[in-house]
């Protein structure tokens, strides 16, 4: 039987962009260029490798997001993945974590999955829950935060560096993982890739196809509420001297002054 | 006055900095409860009790070290329905953010992570968080259920504040999706005998231009004389060598120590994210026009092999 392979990803502004918040403070969308999350990559490129070892295996590509969030599902079809869903609806708008951990869950059920794969984060919102709280959400075993992972006879086993100590991990299927940008570099798309992407079906799910009402989503239905967001002042411009054979010596002597040493 | 609950990140019952600290926050909301999981959990009361724990909570089985997070979630939420608290307190680690983030979703609450702050609020807890690589500061609060707060280290101060620390055996039944990740080995990573990076009050870290791991020693001899955590930047991390768990930025660990030493780091996007909330910065690099360098209190252009080794025995010296 086919493995059933759900990566969801995320399209998100360039980091080196200059970020910031829209009006209503959420993410402002519009004037930064986007792109697949880059920490969403190791995700596909993980899921391609657990593809290639099974007999059988399909990926799809689901994304949250605005129209620009196809770019993202057109990045990872290059990489290899079968085919998207983009889940698209206007209520959508201002949805948080929790949120959007309910809509991919609604999604990830409608497709029908063996294996979600996740990135450890985003690069945007940088919380770092989706993966658990899709796995809390699916009733499945949770298997995240993975430096490396393989998948046999219907068992995924992974390492999880922790920050105290090392975990080997092992559950059955189906599961959702997630991994991190330590688990292998990431593939570029070929250009016969990019060509073969135009072609893979995506198709476009909105909240009634998946029985959520907009309530229950977008900014009013969010768990949480922004009440303020400020600029952090830039750091005033501090001393710069250049090394004439003292540079150490005179650090050290800054650092004294500020009772460092 | 309303309960606080605080999950208890503890190592065989010696209790982690952070956990001090939260307990500091959670003064200010109301009574702090805590909640101490697996092994050694009874020996942390002492501690916890002489930093404002009214109660602890404690609970130990298999299950908590034998599988991965949803043991601990379903013995949090035991505590959560025990106490009916008016917040949830939970150290930011990732352990942490995974534990928080289930319960608040079985809870119907809210979730905030990563929050480096907390005031009370007329409407609950008000956090304080930084975003987009902390170039921006957000207020925000939990407008659904009980807030579930997630907490970085060096958020705040450890205050002593003594209260009972009365230890109470929580009841926990494991729920049968408890068991569904097995953790088939553990290994404990070896302490390298300097503090943890991420509670560290000085951080000295090197990036590409220490330029291979034969000469991260003299990163290493800086920051020992400092009595200091070691960092790297994703470059050196990237290139082998030195170990992930000790890399700075939006992908490995953010850091808020009272100061950072950047020696050969570029100061990209990506490390800024993980550094630039630390109270004074130091960077040496031989670039000047280094981004790093717009963000320093003091900066040496120079080579960092000339410049470091100097500035290590310079303190040396000093402190003799």
């Amino acid at each position: 039987m086919s493995l059933r392979i759900v990566v969801t990803v995320k399209y998100v502004p360039d980091a080196t962009g200059d970020r910031h918040f829209a009006d209503d403070l959420t993410v402002d969308r519009d004037d930064v260029d986007g792109l697949l999350s880059e920490l969403d990559e190791y995700a596909v490129e993980q899921a391609l490798q657990i593809a290639d070892e099974a007999d059988d295996a399909e990926i799809t590509v689901l994304t949250v997001g605005p129209e620009d969030a196809k770019d993202a599902l057109r990045k990872a079809l290059s990489m290899g993945a079968d085919k998207g869903i983009h889940v698209e609806d206007d209520d959508l708008h201002g949805t948080d974590a929790v949120g959007t951990s309910l809509v991919l869950a609604k999604a990830i059920e409608k497709a029908g999955y063996d294996l979600v794969v996740s990135g450890m984060a985003s690069t945007d919102g940088v919380v770092g829950v989706v993966p658990a709280l899709l796995a809390e959400r699916l009733g499945v075993p949770q298997v995240t935060l993975l430096s490396e992972v393989s998948v046999a006879d219907g068992v995924v086993k992974g390492r999880r560096d922790g920050d105290a100590a090392t975990e080997e991990l092992e559950a059955s299927l189906p599961a959702v993982v997630s991994v991190t940008d330590q688990s292998g570099e990431a593939r570029y798309p070929s250009f016969k890739g990019i060509m073969a992407a135009k072609k893979k079906p995506v198709e476009s799910w909105d909240l009634s196809d998946l029985g959520l009402e907009a309530e229950e989503v977008g900014l009013e239905g969010a768990w949480t509420k922004v009440d303020s967001a400020t600029e952090r002042p830039a750091r005033t411009a501090g001393k710069i001297i250049t090394d004439e054979g003292e540079g150490g010596k005179q650090l050290a002597e800054f650092l004294a002054s500020q009772k460092f040493i | 006055m309303a309960e606080v609950l605080v999950y208890v990140d503890h190592v065989d019952g010696a209790v982690r900095k952070p956990t001090l600290e939260l307990l500091t926050l959670a003064r200010r909301l109301g009574e702090p409860v805590a909640v101490a999981l697996g092994a050694g959990a009874e020996s942390t009361a002492a501690v916890l009790g002489e930093h404002g724990a009214v109660r602890v909570l404690t609970a130990d089985a298999p299950e908590f070290a034998d599988y991965l997070v949803v043991p601990k979630v379903d013995a949090l939420q035991a505590a959560y329905d025990a106490v009916s608290p008016a917040a949830v307190l939970v150290p930011s680690s990732a352990e942490g953010k995974e534990i928080a983030a289930r319960l608040a979703v079985r809870i119907g609450s809210g979730i905030i992570t990563d929050a480096v702050d907390l005031e009370a609020g007329d409407e609950g807890p008000v956090a304080t968080q930084s975003a987009f690589a902390a170039s921006f500061t957000t207020k925000s609060r939990v407008s659904k259920g009980t807030p579930v707060i997630t907490v970085k280290p060096n958020s705040a101060a450890v205050e002593p504040a003594q209260a009972a620390g009365t230890v109470e055996a929580l009841s926990v039944s494991f729920g049968e999706k408890s068991t569904g990740t097995k953790v088939v080995s553990r290994t404990p990573r070896q302490s390298t005998g300097r503090p943890d990076l991420t509670e560290a009050a000085i951080v000295v870290s090197g990036g590409r231009g220490v330029n291979g791991a034969e000469n991260f020693p003299v990163i290493e001899a800086l920051a020992d004389s400092l009595g200091a955590a070691v960092g790297a930047s994703r470059a050196a991390v990237d290139a082998g060598w030195y170990p992930h768990t000790n890399q700075v930025g939006q992908t490995g660990k953010s850091v808020s120590p009272q100061l950072y030493i950047a020696n050969g780091i570029s100061g990209a996007i990506q490390h800024r994210a993980g550094m630039q909330t630390s109270k004074t910065i130091v960077a040496v690099n031989k670039d000047e026009e280094a981004p790093i360098f717009d963000l320093v209190d003091f900066g040496v252009v120079g080579d960092l092999f000339n410049v470091v080794p100097q500035l290590t025995e310079e303190i040396k010296t000093r402190k003799g």
